[in-house]
């Protein structure tokens, strides 16, 4: 079974609670081991950075460095925390003035950091190292007629590293397919969510949520599959509000891509945190191996 | 010691005495390496000059001597000058030495002290060196007085008019049906606004008339042998599946043909054309081409519907191809530039957003004999658009693609700009990074396009997206853009968006390049010879290359290059023989083992295997004196003229006749 020094991130254990409890159930059926990090730290978020530079890096490094100790691939579930890390482990091993001062402070923890440790974003781990081919032998319960609008959001493809065209990405897509679901293509999945944009212009960051959805809308999408808490949050939780400003009536599901594997795994929704949404995933149900075999008899 | 060398140093105003102490130089030059044969040593302001050569040959004659050191800038520069010198004064010019003291030392460095000594130091190697010189003689060899061209666009149309106008045999060869090229497939041309065809057409059949030219369309070169005034070039001749004796180039089997093709190639993927097919009414030659691959016969097995209707019997669907060798003393490569794939920007949206075109389609749409019958029109093929956005620089001036401008398109868009104004009247957007136009009239064009009421805004285009945010954004392609003059971002809304893809090399320069034996930039560009003093040669003697194989430009300065190349390859034809260098490598054949590695190491082709004797020998004419080879050779047995290793070794003791330390020449940065 493969490690990795897995980081959860504060969302997961609130608002994204069933992305963490899906993520375990699809590792855990396709051989994946997600070894949580000791006594781990919030990453920063998008809010620290703007604040304090050096004190947000320093914050995410001490992540890396336990999970250093390890010797194991950093696991982020949150494109936003993945992000953070990355661009952490990265400057660490380019700057060494930067790595001076952080380790400085982690010396009060008894810690230090090298910028080793590989980052990797959970999605890629199991696309890059469980592999399509595995999971297609995996799925018992392919998710055939489901038509998913794949949303990247932006983080996850700031770090330039194994996507093969940022400005046009394709894995998620095959993702998808893999599971037997049929990836729509439309022009906003890798467009910005507004982040934590909510908080300073509510108006403008609903505004950002409306064109998302209305072009997930547009191309007929059942669900929107995304990768990220935040993204989850502000394209479901938000939907309300932005049919409430725009006089719009969206109501599409949103569902972690774990989910959606989950789903094709033959796992059971529940387990799987499906129905704890604010906007009813009730329709996903029908896809559930159970249900569909009960729709059978 | 039995030579007689005179070391020459040279001040190059203050290039080199700035740095390097010449005089001390050459005094010491004169004391310390009298005993390796320096009778005289003197130093002078410029070397090159006449008073400079003439000291020389001055000194040969009463100083009798039998070798000279000339230490001044690098042999690229004055090698020839020296050697002339010499040989002006009976002194076979390969006994002159030129080492380099201005780019190896006085340019490089700062410190006076240590620059003179490693003057001394070079110089010093060069006596050592220039003792063991032959005499050597030029080869020559004679001139066959034909021409290859390679390539039918404006700039190899126009290389072999002037060749075959001269009086001279060229055979033009085009991959493609008929010449013409870009050229061809374009409206109008700017800033004059003359039709293309109109201008070009007349030229076409020029060289379809001329008796001297031997047009090979639809054929592509496959190998070159030889050298400079000796090339054995084997062309292939894809079949046509047309009896070109026959054929009257009527067109009744295209009429009748009943299988419709994609133009990917002419139409650029917005016409039809049939199986059978000339790719456009002007075309030359007049006969026509059966695509085997979409041809129903060849698929099916049946129809030859052309065949039935042929009035001369033209159609032979047993054709094959044909090979052809070809004697020629010179070779232009005229072979063109790919359009950049606006694919590759996703962003933009060309193939997946209907109403973005590339300039190349946007070409077709507004030429009268182009598939919307010169009607700017959407995708559709009937709405004219109100607004259209013209994006520069699509690949061009992007690190992320192509790093160099692409040089026509601001001129291009322009000219799209008032063609869109002239016949739709609709409001044109040109967004650009910069506005270049730099030559002859193009300036003027540029300020008639901003009286017209054309729109420019400064900025690199974002994205293009059918994604509305604002109910008038609905149904319309927005360009995200920052308006870098306003500084603000700006959400253009228009009905169509032309993409200004740039020039890229040819995606086979590099195979090509090879082929005749040349260099590509970084770029894929074919390299010249000299980027300013000799832009058409290139570092093989007899190739040469015009148009934008060398390099991205518009139709004026490609007609300019295929002028220049043909004259060019018309002097060397006028000198009846050329002389070749002499700095050549040969093989020792007893010690030669016949392993090969030189054969396929060589970049000119230069050596040939004996089967019979197992040994390689390398041919002279074309030899080009790299070195590659002597370097290679396991068994020792190549020795390059000119750079035997006895020269080598010598020169390496001579360096190293300075005891100079470390300390004593410092490395600048």
């Amino acid at each position: 079974m493969k490690q990795y020094a897995y980081y959860p991130g504060c969302s997961l254990e609130s608002l994204g609670k069933s992305y963490h409890i899906s993520a375990m159930e699809v590792s855990g059926a396709l051989g994946v081991e997600l070894k949580e990090i000791e006594d781990w730290n919030c990453c920063g978020a998008t809010a620290y950075f703007p604040v304090d530079e050096l004190l947000a890096y320093t914050l995410t490094a001490r992540n890396l460095a336990k999970a250093e100790k390890t010797g194991l691939d950093f696991v982020a579930p949150c494109s936003a925390c993945y992000k953070n890390a990355y661009f952490t482990n990265s400057y660490l091993q380019k700057d060494a003035d930067l790595a001076e001062h952080i380790n400085y402070a982690l010396e009060a923890d008894n810690l230090h950091v090298y910028g080793t440790s590989k980052v990797r974003h959970l999605i890629e781990v199991f696309i890059n190292d469980v592999g399509l081919e595995e999971i297609k032998n995996k799925v018992s319960n392919p998710l055939k007629g489901l038509r998913v609008a794949p949303y990247y959001g932006c983080q996850i493809l700031r770090p330039r590293k194994d996507h093969e065209d940022v400005e046009n990405p394709q894995y998620f897509e095959g993702l998808l397919s893999t599971i037997g679901a049929e990836p729509i293509e439309y022009a906003s999945k890798t467009r910005c969510c507004g982040g934590s944009l909510i908080v300073t212009n509510r108006k403008a960051a609903l505004d950002m949520v409306r064109i998302l959805l209305q072009d997930a809308v547009n191309h007929n999408a059942d669900v929107i599959a995304t990768t990220c808490p935040m993204c989850n949050v502000n394209l479901e939780v938000y939907q309300v509000q932005v049919n409430r400003e725009f006089g719009t009536h969206y109501s599409i599901p949103v569902m972690y891509f774990t989910q959606l594997m989950g789903l094709a795994l033959g796992i059971v929704p529940g387990h799987l945190g499906i129905g704890k949404e604010q906007v009813s995933g009730a329709s996903m149900l029908a896809f559930a191996q159970n249900t569909k075999q009960e729709r059978n008899l | 010691m039995s030579e007689r060398i005179g070391v020459y140093v040279c001040h190059c105003g203050t290039n080199i005495a700035g740095i390097v102490d010449v005089a001390d130089v050459s005094k010491w030059a004169g004391e310390k390496l009298a005993d390796k044969g320096v009778v005289i040593s003197r130093d002078y302001k410029f070397m090159c000059s006449s008073l400079g050569q003439e000291l020389i040959q001055k000194d040969i004659k009463e100083q009798k001597l039998t070798r000279v050191v000339v230490a001044a800038c690098s042999p690229h520069l004055h090698e020839k000058t020296f050697r002339n010198a010499c040989k002006g004064a009976d002194l076979n010019p390969y006994l002159c030495e030129l080492v380099s003291i201005r780019e190896q030392d006085s340019w490089v460095h700062t410190d006076k002290a240590a620059a003179t000594a490693k003057a001394k130091a070079i110089t010093s190697g060069g006596v050592a060196r220039v003792i063991h010189h032959e005499a050597l003689e030029p080869l020559r060899v004679p001139i066959h007085p034909a021409t290859l061209v390679v390539g039918g666009g404006i700039a190899g149309i126009q290389a072999a008019l002037e060749i075959a106008d001269a009086g001279f045999r060229v055979y033009l060869v085009e991959r493609e049906p008929s010449i013409g090229g870009h050229m061809a497939q374009f409206d109008k041309t700017f800033p004059t606004l003359d039709c293309s065809a109109c201008i070009l057409t007349p030229k076409m059949v020029d060289v379809g008339n001329h008796p001297n030219i031997t047009l090979l369309t639809w054929s592509e070169v496959q190998k070159v042998d030889g050298y400079v005034g000796n090339f054995a070039v084997t062309i292939k001749k894809k079949p046509r599946y047309i009896k070109t004796e026959d054929c009257n180039g009527c067109g009744i089997c295209w009429e009748k043909c009943p299988k419709k093709v994609v133009d990917n190639v002419f139409e650029a993927g917005m016409g039809n054309r049939k199986a059978v097919y000339v790719p456009f009414p002007q075309a030359v030659p007049k006969y026509p081409v059966i695509d085997d691959v979409n041809c129903t016969y060849y698929l099916k097995g049946t129809c030859k519907a052309c065949e039935k209707f042929c009035p001369t019997n033209a159609i032979d669907f047993n054709q094959k191809a044909e090979e052809i060798t070809v004697e020629v003393g010179n070779i232009i490569l005229a072979t063109g530039y790919d359009l950049f794939d606006a694919r590759r920007i996703p962003q933009y949206g060309y193939g997946k957003l209907a109403n973005v075109f590339t300039n190349l389609e946007f070409e077709r749409i507004c030429n009268a004999a182009g598939p919307t019958g010169g009607n700017i029109v959407l995708r559709d093929g009937k709405t004219a658009p109100k607004t259209v956005g013209i994006v520069h620089c699509v690949g061009s001036r992007d690190k992320n693609y192509n790093a160099y401008c692409s040089a026509i398109c601001c001129m291009q868009s322009l000219k799209f700009a008032h063609l869109v104004r002239e016949r739709t009247g609709a409001e044109v957007y040109n967004f650009y990074i910069d506005i270049r136009t730099p030559s002859k009239g193009y300036e003027e064009f540029y300020q008639r396009l901003l009286e017209e009421g054309t729109r420019f805004v400064r900025g690199k285009v974002a994205e293009v997206t059918n994604v509305a945010r604002v109910p008038e954004e609905e149904g319309k392609l927005i360009i995200q853009v920052e308006d870098t003059l306003i500084s603000k971002q700006r959400r253009i809304p228009v009905d169509m968006v032309i993409l200004s893809s740039g020039m890229q090399a040819r995606h086979d320069s590099k195979d090509v390049a090879k082929l005749f034996g040349i260099s590509c930039s970084a770029d894929d560009w074919y390299i010249e010879r000299h980027p300013k003093l000799d832009p058409v040669a290139t570092m093989t003697d007899g190739i040469y290359i015009a148009g934008c194989a060398q390099g991205p430009k518009d139709i004026p300065a490609s007609v300019v290059q295929g002028a220049a190349a043909a004259a060019r390859v018309l002097g060397k034809i006028q000198q009846k023989e050329i002389s070749l260098e002499p700095i050549r490598a040969t093989v020792n054949e007893e010690h030669c083992s016949g392993c090969r590695i030189c054969n396929d190491l060589c970049p000119f082709n230069a050596i040939l295997f004996h089967e019979e004797t197992k040994v390689s020998e390398v041919n002279p004419a074309l030899c080009q004196g790299c070195g590659t080879c002597v370097a290679a050779c396991p068994a020792g047995a190549i020795s390059g003229t000119g750079f035997s290793n006895e020269q080598i070794l010598s020169q390496i003791d001579g360096l190293l006749l300075l005891n100079i330390s470390h300390a004593a020449v410092p490395v600048d940065n």
